[in-house]
């Protein structure tokens, strides 16, 4: 069973910079911590989600990679999710870890899950959805093709939400991108490989 | 459409260290939740499912060096081994490693005994692929309590597309400080063993084990294996660490299911419920349930056996859920004692006897996570 899938669209946020289907929208000339950086897209996107500031930078980093590549609502409600990255929520395992020896915090505890990331995005755009999160070394393009072709073989989804989120140390590494059956660009290794890392070509 | 099968299979838990062991202790209705008061988090001790790494490094031994692979790594190892002993004729180069996983080695965050690198999830896969000489790159699902039914579903939908001719599907997670402190912080842990969907439930207990199970076609006769048919997923949209009021993510992961497979509610022969016996968590499988037709499916929940194994609960549940299939087994849901739950529901009270065909399995987790799938015995 073969069918023709493509890439509707993509968001990279990386070094302190955010694009769009390949353009710079949002440029950080100033701000030098991630939280700031991270308050400062969500101020250039002209957001209104005060369950934002609740966030941990993890899902602080989803959120926002989604609402840009999204540019309003999730038209198709039965839209999967499709996540993956390299460090799982150990940013803030560690943060949690040194609460524990005082007083283990339940606030930061609940983030010790990458996928609450994907609980967090269905939220905001009330999805009940397929959802799925895998961690690997790297980006692992091969990966989110098969899964995503049997999700739309199997029937079970007519658009899919990838993602790679990545948090470790301060250093992030966000690129999303959507699938449809029509629209845009071929949904294969090369295609989003380049998407993925343009400026390595 | 080619099928997958649930082919040989490994628990090593506190109930032993074998699925031919597990099953009889279940049968014996014996449990691995015992007091223990080793945690500096809890001053009258707790009941959890522990497993003392000397008895691990005694099997261990036969394989390799106990000193060189974290408790973890080492409890996974050997529920792979033990189907790789039942499969020798299994190509390893074209058979997938899927991982299921919430916490890997987060207790080394505290320990560093082994490199820093071994806390990455990925990296405690590639340790566990390097031991056997898994040729293709392992795959890690992490997706809180679900991660063991995703895993399952994830190497399915992988051999359809081609990416390997069988997969084996390997789970484990600790009960470590880490997540000890955690649940505790939420006030989640049941100060005796646990009780699903009773009325004196309160909280769950929490337990470790590993698991691993061949997923892959039938080369031989298919009428004695429990093929896999279909799992779908669905979130909440409603909270990221408590479960829906209404049960809406579980409900539509049912539906979904039996629509898509045009079943029944009174096709399903047993349910193997997630059951964690917290107070909010039951009562919304309890409606997700009645919602979906199915209040008199014989249902259970193995937590009381286990504890929650969080990463690996839905991978034992499902192994158990094939074993009851083929032989014809209900398995009481242990430490029940009332109704506590708003709805009926069909709770197996004792170990019987029965024909069974078709069992649906579900889970539900942080993040609003829910999963179903079908398991039926016998060729399609």
């Amino acid at each position: 069973m073969s069918q023709n899938l493509f890439i509707r669209n993509s968001v990279v946020i990386r070094d302190s910079r955010v694009w769009r289907d390949g353009e710079l929208i949002f440029k950080n000339e100033t701000e030098t911590t991630l939280s700031k950086f991270l308050k400062a897209i969500y101020k250039h996107q002209n957001l209104k989600y005060p369950k934002f500031f609740k966030m941990d930078s993890l899902s602080k980093l989803g959120y926002l990679g989604a609402e840009i590549l999204i540019n309003g609502e999730i038209q198709d409600k039965n839209t999967a999710l499709v996540f993956s990255n390299s460090a799982s929520s150990l940013e803030t395992d560690e943060a949690y870890a040194q609460t524990m020896q005082d007083f283990p915090s339940p606030a930061l505890f609940v983030y010790t899950l990458p996928n609450i990331m994907l609980g967090e995005i269905s939220i905001r755009h009330q999805l009940r959805s397929e959802n799925v999160f895998f961690v690997s070394r790297e980006f692992d393009a091969s990966l989110y093709i098969d899964y995503s072709k049997a999700l739309f073989q199997e029937k079970k989804a007519d658009n899919v939400l990838c993602g790679w989120v990545d948090l470790h140390n301060n250093d992030y590494d966000v690129f999303l991108w959507q699938i449809a059956r029509s629209g845009g660009i071929d949904f294969n290794e090369e295609e989003l490989k380049k998407l993925y890392l343009p400026t390595h070509e | 459409m080619s099928r997958n099968y649930l082919l040989s299979d490994s628990i090593i838990s506190p109930l032993g260290f074998s699925t031919k062991e597990n099953l009889a202790a279940i049968l014996r209705s014996e449990s691995a939740l015992k007091w223990h008061n080793n945690s500096r988090f809890f001053e009258n001790g707790y009941y959890a499912g522990l497993i003392d790494e000397s008895i691990i490094d005694d099997k261990f031994n036969e394989l390799g060096s106990p000193d060189d692979y974290t408790k973890l790594e080492k409890m996974i190892i050997l529920a792979i081994q033990q189907v790789l002993d039942e499969q020798p004729d299994l190509e390893i180069e074209n058979t997938g490693l899927i991982i299921s996983t919430t916490k890997g080695n987060i207790d080394e965050l505290e320990k560093s005994k082994f490199s820093p690198d071994r806390v990455y999830l990925w990296k405690m896969a590639e340790v566990i692929a390097d031991f056997f000489g898994f040729k293709t790159k392992p795959i890690v699902v992490s997706n809180a309590c679900i991660s063991g039914g995703l895993a399952i579903k994830t190497a399915n939908d992988l051999i359809s597309t081609g990416r390997f001719i069988n997969a084996i599907v390997a789970g484990g997670d600790l009960i470590s400080d880490f997540v000890l402190s955690g649940f505790q912080s939420f006030q989640a842990i049941s100060p005796e063993p646990c009780r699903p969907f009773s009325n004196d439930r309160q909280g769950v207990s929490l337990g470790e084990a590993a698991a691993a199970i061949l997923i892959g076609p039938a080369n031989s006769d298919a009428s004695e294996k429990v093929a896999y048919l279909d799992a779908t997923t669905a979130n909440d949209a409603n909270h990221i660490s408590g479960p829906s009021r209404t049960g809406e993510g579980l409900f539509q992961s049912i539906s979904r299911l039996f629509q898509h497979n045009n079943i029944e509610p009174s096709q399903i022969d047993f349910l193997s419920a997630h059951g964690t016996a917290t107070i909010y968590n039951d009562e919304m499988e309890a409606i997700a349930f009645n919602r979906a037709g199915l209040d008199h499916v014989p249902v259970n929940s193995f937590k009381g056996y286990y504890g929650h194994t969080l990463g690996t609960s839905a991978l034992i549940e499902s192994i158990l859920t094939k074993h009851s299939l083929l032989s014809g087994q209900l398995f009481n849901s242990i430490n029940y004692s009332a109704s506590g739950v708003s709805q009926d529901l069909n709770i197996i009270e004792k170990n019987k006897k029965k024909d069974l065909t078709l069992a649906l399995k579900s889970a539900s987790g942080f993040g609003g996570c829910n999963l179903a799938m079908l398991l039926k015995k016998g060729g399609i």
